[in-house]
Order: C-alpha cells, then structure tokens, then sequence
C-alpha cells in the first residue's frame, strides 16, 4: 500500500508540472508561436519553396504576388508566383524567409545550449570551490567587459563569417551571467545541511555536486536558457545585417534584411516579412521565457 | 497572585472559529475558542506548533492574512467587537488599545529607520504631541524598558542592537501608548535563556506597573511556569483546558496537557550508571578555530569561534556541549565532524588523529563520526526518497545497493518507522519522523561517534520526548558515544553523562551532569541555572 501511495505521489507531483506548465497562458503561448516556427524551419522543403539560393537575374526585385519564370538546371522552365516578392539578385524572399527559420532556430537553440553548459560547469567549481571563485569571477567580469558586436566583428575578421564563428561570439559575452546565476544557487545550497550530511556520508565531491546541487540549478537555468535563446536569435539577425554574421547566399533574416535594405524605400517587403518573423519568434521565446519563470521559479515571479 | 481585577475582562473571546481554505489540513484554524484576559493579567496560551495559538493572536489584532476568515464568535476588547470593526477603527485601536509584539525582533523592526523614529512614527500617528512631548516621551519609555542610554539608543539603527535590546524597543514601541491589552507572540523564543529571563522580567514588571492584560503565547512550558497567571492549553484549533497556573501546572485535567507536561524534561540530571573506565572514543586537546575572515581586497577582523576546547567522549556515553549562541558550541561539532577544518589542536578518534588530516586522507575516516542537524526540514535532500539518502552513504564505502537496503530496512526499524516508507520523500512525514530518517542515515554509517547538533531543538515537545528516548536507547543498544549539542539545560539534564558549559569559544566548566547540575562552580554556568525558565518547576517528575 505504501509502495502504490507513494509512486502514484511521485507520478502525480510530476505530471502536475507539466500541467502547471500547459495551464500557464505564457507558456502555452509562447510554445505554441515556437512550435510552428519550428515546424516551419523543418518542413521548409514541403512548404512550396525553391532553392532559396537560386539567383534570377530576369526577375530581379519583383513585388509580391508577380508570376516568376524560373530557369531549373536540367535546363526546363517553371512559371511560380513570387508570394513575397524577389531580391535585388533575383531570390525568391518566401523561400528565403521560410528557410532562414533553420538558421534563426539552429543559432538559437545552440547558443542556449553551449552557454549553458559551460556556465553549469563554471558555476558550480566557482560556487563550491572557495579558492576557485575569487580567480573565476574576476575572469567572468572581465569577459562582461566585452561589448558583443565588438567580439564579433574581431571574430571575423580573424576567422571570417560563418555559423561557428557567428555562435562563438554571441556564447561568449552569455557564459559569465549564467556562472553567475549557478554560482548563486551553489552558493546557498551549499550551506544547506543535506549537503554536509552528504558530505559527512563520504559523497565524492563530483558526485556531491551532481546529485544534490545540481538539480537545484536547473529550473533557473531553463528560464535563463530561453533568454539567451531570445538573445542570440535577435543578435545573429543584427550580425548579419551589419555583414559580419552568417555569409550573405545562406538565407538567415538578418541577411534577407541586409539585402532590402538597399531598396527599402520601394519594395519594403525583402525586410518586412523576415522582420515580422524574427520579432514573432523572439517575442514567443521572451513570452516561453516569462511563463517558465512564473510557474518554475515561483520567488522571481512577480504576483508573489 | 496579582492577577483577577474585579472588573469586566478587558479582552473576551467567545466562540471563536477562522476558517482555513479548502486544500488546508483540517477545517479549521481555531474553533470554538473561547477564553478572557483580566485587567492586570497574564494569560498564556500554550500548544504544540499547528495548534492555533498565532492565529488567535492575529484574528484579535486584525492582522490575518486574507486565506484565513473568522467564520464565527466575537471578540470583545473592553465591550468593543473587533470582528466587526472597519478597518480604520482597527488601525486606531493598534498601539493605542492593543499592540502586539513579535518572536523575531530583528525582521520586525525596520532596518533602515532608526529605532527612536519607529517608535516616533507610533506617536505621530495616533497623538498630537509636539516633536519635543513626543521625544521626551520616547527617551521615557525607553528608560522604562531599561535600555542604557536612552539618548544613543534613540538614534541607532536596529542591526546596531543586540537581540534582547532589539526586543526591548519592541515592548517599548507596544507600551509607548500605555494599551490595554498586549499581545506578546514567542516573544523569547529566538533569544538565549539569559536574555529571555531579563525580557520575562520585564514584561512582568511592566505589565503589572501599567495594569496591561497580556495575551502571552508559548509553547515552552518552561516559560509559563514562569509569567503566567492563568494557562489555556490549545489543540488542533481547540481549547482542551483552561485555569490558574499552579493548577494546571500541578493538576492538570485533560490527556493532552497531562502528556505535555510529561513530555517537558526535567531540570535535574537523571541518576545514569555510567560504566567507569569505558574506552575514550573521542578526545581533543587545545581545538581551536579562528575565522580569519577577508577577501582579496580587505581583512577583516578575525573572530576565535573555539578556544582551546579539551574534551573526550567514552563509549556508550553522553557528552552534552551546553551554551548560548555564538558560544561555539556548534563550531566545535563541526570542526570535530570535520565539515569544517579547525585552525589548532587535536582531534583524536580512537587514538587516531583526524584533525590535521587532507581530505583525501581523511575519507575513509568519514564515516566513523557521524552528525544529525537541527533543522529536519533541511536535512534531508527533498529530490531523493528517504531511502536513498540513507543508502547513500554505505554506497559510497563500497556495500551493494541490496546491502545497503537491507540495512536501512532494519534502521528504519530501530528509528521505528515502516520499512516500507523507504521510497517516500521528505515532504511525506513530519518534523520528528524526519529527524529518526536522519539518525538512521547517521547509525547507517556505523558511526563510532554520534554528534547530534541541536537535534531536538526545533521538535514540538512531544515529539522532542520520543527523539531523546530513542537517541538514548540507541546509545545504549549500540554501545555508542554521543556529543550532544544543545542551548536547552533541561535537554542536556536528560541525556548527557558529562556536561561541558561553553561561553565565548571557550570551556568554563566540565564535568559529570549530576556535578554540573548539583553544584555548578563558574559564575557564567550559575547564571545560566538561574536563568532557566521555570526552573522551580519539577516537570517531569511531578506527574511521573
């Protein structure tokens, strides 16, 4: 009877996160606009597109809506419409756009994912270990000393542009806030007494950190992971519209913007429709965000 | 007794009942409370934690949070319903007819106002003195309350205070408007005995020169003994007795107050056969441990938390560490339980010298000393089923998970708890099953050395009762050595073979509990017999 009593308890506490997590309308919002941005980027092929590198000089800057006569390489031709329009190199913006969701996500996704990991790592030696911290931290700050853009366009200079080039240098300036928040964390953990409990018990240090710190960690990290999630979508847009991001043929919005910019005062829709996607998935990730906070981490939320 | 005005009671509540919100354990908070308070009269209202008793000083003062309602009974403060008063009649009568003081005086007091302009802030409100009345006033009442130095105290920020002064400006602050009725919530229950002995004091000698009535809440029978003029006794919400002091105290009627006063140790040491000549499990000679404090860019003062401390548990005994806060106390269990590293000494266990050992060194020494913490909340990881944290331990030392549940299995049964409940999580017992979880996982190390460090502290009293005993019979049963830390006299009285009394990082007296009990010798160890709540009281025997 205990047995049952007790796993229907533990199943019961874990679906009821999951629960509390669809019931919060940030959440549920925020999710929804980045599933189907998701489902956009995946299913780009299935979606009605083209090669979205495919340069035609014959139809150069159309506006939305005009039929295209595209040239395949098997030399057969096909009449399209263009939904939104071409670039001034004759690229279709839809394809394009629908494309360049890949490349916003994939930017997005990996730096969450690598700050994260590194800053967990930074975090807990620099929270647990005393000595560690004062070098560690005098490095993190030092690092917050460097303006992002900056970074980048150093970067690549010196290693020219590229996806890699463009995630190092939006991870770096991001590593030093997330060892900041694990280190705070560790730092009042530590002192709770199940830990010297663990400790007096012989608990491996690695061990120590893994099994009874570490988990205290992860609901804030998830909330700080999908802001810098945020971040790094909309400082990749901004590298590659400065020309120091993704190199300008691989469709990414910043780069689909770049491209407008320069006949923005007749055609504004090689920025528009890119901009609204970027600022509908950078909106959704910050509202995710938000949502996550409040039901996660209930002491930051702010109707406590 | 000075008690018993003849006059109407200034405070009456009749049939008392606030609702607690639907998901909430029971039905109700209180229910069916009904008790008065005399012009000139102390009444305590004593409970277990859970029983009430802060709920009814809230709903007299107002002060509830929204979830809770009083769904029936009034409450009459001389004739007025407080019920059904507006809220701006209660703003008007707190402080001038009724004012309320707290257990933490350091949360309750404003950090960044000086303490003379909080008390100031009283008068402005509810008076309209002149600046110069109002200071005079002020200076006075805090005279009254016996602070030295009224004028300094007046212009000092509340961290600048100790403890028991913060809780003196507290009482100023309530009595500076001379109200009817006091509500003192656990006002000594975050200061050492010394200090509750002297706030005690004053709030006797106040109270009876101004005629307040004072509501007086506890759960330290200790301290009844000592203030009260009459006792209600609360359970669950319910009133279960209710009379004079001495009565209660001596003949108490009700099952619940009798196991309660049963529960309460008593002061003088228990007749123990300590077997003479038992082999010393642990001896430190001239420990010490010095904070030197600092960072990179300054250095702080550095702060002797032990001083030369020399002690030594035998087998299958008991020593108690007894002393106030930040008398190092605690700093020597940890040093000794090497959680942290101590800066002087030795510690030998078994003739094994464990103090100066590198981690590395010191890992296989690990589990042969032992700790249970104070607080039972804390002490065990909420993530992990209680089963996994006591075999988490053996599992390190190499023993296969099915060992180490065997073995917990049988721990479980020793702490006398079900073996099945090993899969359950912390949430899912109580203060006092969870701290029998944390000595199992302790005695699964096969300690040689127990350390309890206030391991009783934060118990109900009840509850407190059965720990101890089975503490003891552990002791006995495994033929352990004990160090048992604690601030409460009466605990120590109970369990401990020997007593060492620290004060300020250092040993003042040591020696055999019926020695240190009997015919305590250091100034610093009299005073604290003499503090000691109710001390005149011989609990635990008067109904055994």
């Amino acid at each position: 009877m205990v047995d049952s009593a007790s796993i229907a308890m533990a199943t019961h506490k874990r679906a009821s996160v999951w629960a509390r997590l669809l019931r919060n309308p940030a959440v549920a919002f925020g999710g929804a606009i980045l599933l189907i941005m998701v489902l956009i980027g995946f299913l780009a092929p299935l979606l009605d597109t083209i090669d979205p590198t495919q340069i035609n000089p014959s139809a150069r800057n159309r506006k939305p809506g005009t039929e295209i006569t595209l040239r395949l390489d098997d030399g057969s031709q096909i009449k399209r419409i263009a939904r939104m329009g071409t670039d001034s190199l004759g690229r279709d913006i839809y394809s394009r756009t629908v494309y360049g969701a890949r490349v916003s996500l994939a930017v997005g996704l990996s730096v969450a994912v690598i700050a994260t990991a590194i800053g967990v790592v930074i975090g807990l030696i620099s929270g647990y270990f005393r000595r560690a911290d004062a070098v560690i931290m005098r490095f993190m700050d030092g690092l917050m000393a460097i303006p992002p853009i900056l970074l980048a366009l150093t970067l690549v200079a010196l290693w020219g542009a590229g996806v890699v080039t463009v995630i190092f240098a939006i991870v770096v300036p991001q590593i030093a806030p997330v060892t900041r928040l694990v280190r705070s964390v560790v730092l009042s953990v530590r002192e709770e007494p199940y830990v010297e409990a663990a400790i007096s018990v012989g608990t491996p240090t690695p061990l120590l950190l893994y099994r009874h710190i570490l988990p205290n960690t992860i609901a804030p990290l998830i909330v700080q992971g999908t802001f810098i999630a945020a971040l790094a979508i909309s400082v990749e847009a901004i590298l590659s519209f400065l020309g120091v991001g993704i190199p300008p043929e691989t469709p990414s919005w910043g780069n689909i913007m770049a491209e407008g910019r320069s006949v923005f005062r007749i055609l504004p829709y090689g920025i528009l429709y890119p901009g609204l996607f970027l600022a509908f998935t950078v909106l959704a990730v910050n509202i995710l965000g938000d949502g996550l906070r409040d039901t996660l981490d209930p002491k930051m939320s702010k109707r406590v | 007794m000075s008690a018993a005005g003849k006059d109407a009671p200034i405070l009456e509540v009749r049939g008392l009942a606030v609702a607690l919100p639907k998901d909430g354990d029971r039905a109700h908070a209180v229910e069916k409370v009904s008790f008065t308070v005399g012009r000139g009269e102390i009444l305590c209202l004593v409970g277990e934690s859970g029983s009430g008793k802060s709920v009814i000083a809230f709903t007299v003062m107002g002060l509830l949070p929204k979830a809770l309602r009083p769904v029936a009974g009034e409450i009459l403060l001389a004739g007025e319903n407080l019920l059904t008063a507006s809220p701006s009649r209660l703003r008007d009568l707190r402080c001038t007819r009724m004012s309320m003081i707290f257990q933490e005086p350091m949360t309750a007091l404003n950090p960044v106002m000086t303490c003379g302009d909080q008390i100031d802030e009283v008068l402005r409100t509810h008076t309209d003195l002149s600046p110069e009345a109002r200071k005079a006033k002020i200076v006075d009442v805090l005279t009254q309350v016996r602070l030295p130095e009224p004028e300094r105290i007046y212009d000092s920020y509340p961290h600048q205070l100790s403890g028991g002064q913060r809780q003196r400006i507290m009482i100023a602050m309530a009595l500076v408007l001379d109200p009817v009725l006091l509500i003192a919530d656990e006002p000594t229950t975050a200061l050492d005995v010394t200090t509750q002995a002297q706030i005690l004091e004053l709030i006797k000698e106040l109270q009876r020169s101004h005629g307040t009535g004072v509501l007086f809440i506890t759960h330290d029978f200790g301290v009844v003994a000592e203030i009260a003029h009459r006792v209600a006794v609360l359970r669950w919400g319910e009133l279960v007795e209710i009379g004079p002091t001495e009565e209660i105290l001596s003949r108490p009627k009700h099952d619940y107050t009798k196991m309660l006063i049963a529960s309460v140790p008593s002061i003088h040491p228990r007749h123990r056969d300590a077997k003479a000549g038992a082999a010393v499990v642990l001896k430190t000679d001239k420990l010490d441990k010095t904070y030197a404090g600092g960072g990179f860019f300054q250095k702080a003062r550095p702060v002797h938390a032990a001083a030369e401390v020399s002690i030594e548990v035998r087998k299958g005994q008991t020593l108690g560490i007894v002393g106030e806060s930040g008398s190092g106390k605690s700093t020597v269990a940890r040093c000794i339980a090497r959680l942290i590293d101590p800066t002087g000494g030795s510690i030998a266990l078994n003739g094994v010298e464990v103090g100066t050992l590198s981690v590395g060194e010191l890992r296989p020494h690990r589990r042969r000393i032992q700790i249970v913490f104070q607080d039972p909340y804390r002490s065990l990881n909420p993530r992990r089923t209680v089963g996994d944290s006591i075999v988490e331990g053996p599992m390190n030392y190499g023993l296969s998970r099915e060992d180490a549940l065997g073995r917990a299995r049988r721990l479980m049964e020793l702490v006398r708890l079900d073996p099945a409940a090993l899969d359950r999580y912390p949430h899912q017992f109580s203060g006092g099953q969870r701290q029998r979880i944390c000595i199992a996982r302790a005695l699964a190390m096969e300690p040689e050395l127990l350390i309890a460090d206030e391991a009783v502290s934060a118990l109900d009293v009840s509850v407190q009762k059965q720990v101890l005993e089975l503490l003891d019979e552990i002791r006995v049963r495994l033929d352990l050595a004990v160090l048992f830390i604690t601030h409460d006299l009466r605990v120590a009285a109970q369990i401990c073979d020997h007593v060492a009394v620290m004060s300020q990082g250092r040993v003042v007296e040591y020696g055999p509990a019926v020695e240190v009990f009997g015919s305590p010798k250091h100034d610093y160890t009299k005073s604290l017999f003499a503090a000691a709540p109710g001390r005149h009281w011989d609990f635990g025997k008067a109904l055994a």
